[in-house]
């Protein structure tokens, strides 16, 4: 199954080419002057990057993010999440790379096959970086107003967040 | 999020006086700059790549080819893009490479499919309707075979890596659709 996924990418690629080529296209020149339009975005793309990236390193060094799990902790417990979790659902909106390596840590030290590895599993394979995904589409292209993108984003998250729980105690218990 | 980015930043500096670790915070934000250029950097290769690869795809008119193929799903979720055959291509395009779980690719698909939905939004400082039901739709996972979970199981010893696909799945459907029905109703609501 993993090895099957990596021919899916350069499959793809060759399909697109192959179909260009039958449809009659300069497929080389029209490749590069889509690239250079990837130039383009780029120049708009890495300036809210930069913003987005240092406001989330600043939320986790000066403690911020501990603060907010603190906060959330009382509803977790609730509604039977366990607080184990509780980090990776604070971050995995935030991060990337961050909810990566907490969702590694919870896997090595509870492992993969334990209720909080389980819950963890599913909350990391349903969820997407939520404001990266917001920075990106939206610097791309210069979007300022995002209305309500971030409200409509987060409540799909905490549907996630509850949902993954509740799964997993059906499922596996 | 203007108010959310300036309200994170806040929020962090006074978290740190608290915690009395401003040392580590100056550092981190200088870090963490350089941290951003360095990840833009990375994805501007792939950005190229697919950016270069999808102008093939439209000039070729395989995009239409895809579009046509999710059209009855892609017209409840955009209805008012239902005539626009070409952003409904790339809109397709993005949401087949996240089905396979090509993230890099799926990013500069997105991206292409953003900046063809921009050229029809009248306010171009403002997201519109279509545009915030696009990125809502790509704040959730919608991968087919979760791989990198998978392989991270398969890495801390787990057997059977895969017993928690269907679960995913059904949580990432729905998930899915509770963003997107929020969406849209506030879509209404709020004009």
């Amino acid at each position: 199954m993993l090895n099957f996924s990596s021919y899916i990418l350069p499959i793809i690629v060759a399909l697109v080419i192959i179909y260009g080529l039958f449809k009659k296209i300069e497929v080389f020149s029209c490749f590069i002057n889509g690239a250079k339009k990837g130039l383009n975005i780029f120049k708009t793309l890495m300036p809210s990057l930069t913003a987005l990236i240092v406001a989330v390193t600043m939320l986790d060094i000066s403690g911020g993010l501990d603060f907010i799990k603190w906060l959330i902790k009382p509803f977790a417990s609730a509604l039977g999440i366990p607080d184990e979790v509780i980090p990776l659902a604070v971050i995995s909106p935030l991060s990337g790379s961050g909810s990566l390596s907490v969702f590694e840590n919870i896997l090595a030290k509870y492992g993969a096959d334990s209720f909080i590895g389980r819950v963890a599993s599913v909350m990391m394979g349903s969820t997407e970086t939520t404001f990266y995904a917001i920075a990106v589409y939206y610097g791309a292209i210069g979007i300022k107003k995002t209305r309500h993108t971030v409200i409509a984003g987060l409540f799909a998250d905490f549907i996630g967040f509850i949902l993954s729980n509740i799964m997993v105690r059906l499922f596996f218990c | 999020m203007n108010y959310i980015w300036a309200g994170m930043i806040i929020f962090s500096v006074v978290c740190a006086l608290f915690n009395a670790n401003a040392n580590e915070l100056s550092a981190g934000i200088l870090n963490s700059a350089q941290h951003a250029v360095e990840i833009s950097l990375k994805l501007l290769g792939g950005i190229c790549f697919w950016s270069g690869l999808m102008e093939i795809a439209q000039k070729s008119g395989l995009t239409r080819v895809i579009g046509k193929l999710l059209f009855p799903l892609m017209k409840i979720i955009f209805p008012e893009l239902r005539e626009e055959k070409e952003i409904l291509g790339a809109i397709s395009m993005n949401v087949t490479a996240n089905l396979l779980g090509l993230g890099n690719a799926a990013t500069p698909l997105g991206i292409e499919a953003m900046r063809l939905m921009q050229g029809k939004n009248p306010d171009k400082a403002r997201a519109s309707d279509a545009m915030v039901n696009f990125v809502v739709m790509n704040t959730a996972a919608i991968e087919l075979v979760p791989t990198t979970v998978a392989l991270i199981r398969l890495n801390s010893g787990c057997l059977t890596p895969f017993d928690i696909l269907p679960i995913v799945l059904f949580n990432s459907l729905v998930s899915l659709t509770g963003g997107l029905l929020l969406s849209k109703i506030i879509c209404r609501v709020v004009k």
